[in-house]
């Protein structure tokens, strides 16, 4: 089933006409389509899970909505395609998908050699290591002669065999296709450790029998900054989704949220909050959207702060705090160029 | 009407009428065709991926690979090539078939022998077997035996087989040997063992052509080979010793180790492949006639007997063409492996080598090549095979 996917979606590359990938734009595609076509997760608690209606909800998610509040005033109008690690850039690729939004590290050669643009990163993140509580292990230098779950196809799998081989460990690795299976794995005793990104191993935690029972352990191996990305070669489309994920960054700055939007459109004097929403300015012309994109996005999905405290925050059953994510102001490092 | 004829006649010569030119033309046409498609498909290929700034080509196999891989036949580690990975995953691919032809086929013989069985309730019992074991997708059997294997005992519980080894969900731990020095006494004993004992069987065998008198070669046989290494090894005071697996902090250390993983995917493949082989061994059994078998008998040849030397032969031109598509599919099943976390080709090369590069026209291409190649050759030997014990006509 994986595998016909990848054949399928090399099939795609393949078939694809060379004039129709040049004429239209990735937006006009999407426009005329009525649609975006969203990657994610095939199932993450928190980040992107279909929910019991079978509605796709999480942090991924909400920005895949964002994106399609910007272009369509409807944050609705977006197919989510469920991809493994594995698929995930096959999909995008091949054009099966118009933008991946799916915890995805940013690094140079997914940047460059597998001609990707990262719009952005809407998630500091860094790799964890998960054990029960019972192995009385608490530091992942003690880890030697242990086995390991990872999900295939993920810098996870790197950053593991470079901790291991730094630290003169050895390590047995059980690698898995999707991260459930991972986690059923480990849970069923194969592997003594889970290991994944930190946000990752909380939404794991959360959907396991008895979260109590394990630890995270408190080394972070690894800088893992998540965010959305697209293809090479569209810049407009790039600019599209890097200025959605900076409005929610803005408008958390600006103390722009979903309630209180309407309000400020109408009385706001600060400029920058004016020319945010519509008010003033041209915005939304020069990326060739509506002028109340950044309207539509706060209005229907809600500033940074929002999508993050209702999908992940400490409220939630994840309970991950900003830290690294707060806005720089508040000693994070989340930071957006201004809108001007 | 002589005019017409006439013209019809300079018709029929010409070009388009010629029934072998039309042929010809339209095979060219045909061929022409398809190649203008394949150009046509390999140009776009290469000219969307250069568009979309996705480098290809082959170089990605001599880079370091970064992942670590368990249960390699050849030493891997993470500073390894993509290269070597492939070669690991291509090597298990090969251990995986290889064993599980062997297995399925034996598993398939008996079971085919025993489904004819005039015991009633063994012959329904197979037939059980057979219809429930083929009628399930592999996959969902492959998930089976996993999980299976999945809830045997926790590390800290493992099962002690009393000789050193350990069962629990992380595999099967056992004593792995060690040979020291003069060891290769045993093998040379037991190569000298087996050319005695072929060379003895073609005596026995010359002996009995000529004479009828038979000589009691198997035994002896299997004592030579047997007993030869046995002897050069305690003569040569034992040098081996064995790496005993011990629990460390995490699972067990030393020793060697047959991963889950592997076994359910033996236990799958070998299973699903014997029933159908089982159902090709009847059909080759039923295909030779009764009176073969009654003319044996009136011979005064036992049953035993008139099975092995009348019945299997004849069978067997029968049974091996299927069998050798049965042997065919299960190579490429193995690519299921993949589902269960078996680093085999699918999962090396075009699983994770192909993600962490982003090649996936060439890992996919070579993929398939690879098991394209792997099938013939296996076609290629049982084809040679079949020649053999075809009937020859006098």
């Amino acid at each position: 089933m994986k595998l016909t996917r990848i054949l399928v979606a090399a099939a795609v590359v393949t078939a694809l006409t060379a004039g129709t990938a040049a004429a239209q734009s990735t937006l006009e595609n999407v426009k005329s389509r009525g649609q975006l076509k969203c990657g994610v997760s095939t199932g993450l608690a928190g980040f992107s899970q279909p929910n019991a209606q079978g509605k796709w909800e999480g942090f991924d998610v909400d920005y895949c909505r964002a994106v399609a509040a910007a272009i369509f005033g409807d944050p609705d109008k977006v197919a989510f395609t469920p991809t493994t690690a594995k698929e995930r850039f096959t999909a995008l690729q091949s054009g099966e998908i118009d933008i991946l939004s799916r915890n995805t590290t940013w690094t140079l050669s997914r940047d460059v050699q597998l001609g990707f643009e990262f719009v952005g990163t809407d998630y500091y993140d860094g790799q964890g290591f998960m054990i029960r509580k019972d192995m009385g292990i608490s530091s992942a230098k003690q880890l030697d002669g242990a086995s390991v779950c990872i999900q295939t196809g993920t810098t996870t799998e790197l950053n593991l065999a470079d901790f291991f081989r730094s630290h003169n460990m050895k390590f047995e690795p059980v690698t898995i296709d999707t991260s459930d299976q991972a986690r059923e794995a480990y849970e069923a005793g194969r592997c003594d450790v889970y290991t994944t990104d930190a946000s990752g191993l909380a939404a794991q935690r959360a959907s396991m029998a008895d979260p109590s029972a394990h630890v995270i352990l408190p080394e972070i191996i690894s800088k893992e900054p998540l965010g959305p990305l697209v293809r090479h070669g569209d810049n407009n489309w790039g600019d599209i989704g890097r200025w959605v994920l900076n409005a929610m960054i803005t408008a958390e700055e600006d103390g722009v949220t979903s309630k209180n939007v309407d309000e400020m459109k109408t009385s706001s004097d600060n400029p920058e909050v004016k020319r945010l929403l519509g008010v003033e300015g041209e915005m939304g012309a020069m990326l060739g959207l509506p002028n109340e994109w950044a309207y539509n996005i706060i209005k229907s999905v809600g500033n940074y702060s929002e999508v993050f405290e209702r999908n992940v925050g400490v409220k939630t059953p994840l309970g991950l705090e900003r830290g690294l994510n707060a806005l720089w102001k508040d000693g994070g490092i989340l930071y957006s160029p201004p809108f001007r | 009407m002589a005019v017409d004829l006439a013209e019809r006649a300079k018709l029929g010569s010409s070009l388009w009428t010629d029934q072998r030119f039309r042929g010809l033309l339209l095979q060219a046409l045909t061929i022409g065709l398809a190649g203008t498609f394949l150009a046509f498909i390999v140009h776009n290929t290469a000219h969307n991926l250069a568009e979309r700034g996705i480098a290809s080509g082959f170089g990605f196999l001599d880079v370091q690979a970064g992942y670590e891989l368990k249960n390699t036949l050849i030493s891997y580690g993470p500073t390894n090539t993509h290269g070597r990975a492939f070669l690991v995953g291509l090597l298990n691919t090969l251990l995986v078939a290889g064993v599980g032809v062997v297995l399925a086929t034996v598993i398939g013989f008996i079971l085919g022998v025993l489904r004819l069985s005039p015991n009633w309730l063994l012959s329904k019992a197979v037939y059980c077997y057979i219809e429930v074991v083929r009628n399930i997708p592999l996959l969902l059997q492959i998930y089976f035996w996993y999980a299976v294997m999945i809830s045997l005992p926790q590390v800290r519980n493992a099962m002690d087989l009393g000789i050193g080894a350990y069962i629990s969900n992380r595999g099967l731990q056992a004593p792995a040997p060690i040979l020291e020095p003069g060891f290769s006494i045993v093998p040379v004993a037991l190569l000298v063992g087996i050319l005695i004992a072929i060379g003895l069987s073609r005596w026995a065998h010359k002996r009995q052509e000529a004479t009828g008198q038979r000589f009691p070669s198997f035994w002896i046989n299997v004592g030579l080979i047997v007993l030869l290494p046995v002897v050069a090894y305690l003569g040569a005071g034992r040098p081996m010793s064995f790496d005993v697996p011990k629990l460390g902090a995490f699972s067990f250390r030393g020793g060697f180790t047959i991963t889950p993983e592997f076994v359910a995917l033996l236990l799958a493949l070998s299973l699903y492949t014997a029933a159908f082989i089982a159902e090709i061994v009847r059909a080759g059994i039923l295909s030779v006639s009764h009176g073969q078998t009654e003319a044996a008998y009136a011979l005064g040849l036992k049953p035993r007997w008139t099975m092995r030397l009348i019945i299997i032969p004849q069978a067997l031109r029968v049974i091996v063409p299927p069998l050798t598509s049965q042997y065919l599919n299960l190579t490429k099943n193995s690519s299921l492996g993949v589902a269960i976390g078996y680093a085999e080709l699918v999962a090396t090369l075009s699983g994770i080598t192909l993600n962490q590069t982003g090649q996936a026209v060439e890992c996919i291409a070579l993929t398939m090549a690879v098991y394209l190649t792997i099938s013939l050759m296996i076609s290629f030997v049982m084809n040679i095979y079949n020649r053999r014990i075809a009937l020859v006509e006098r």
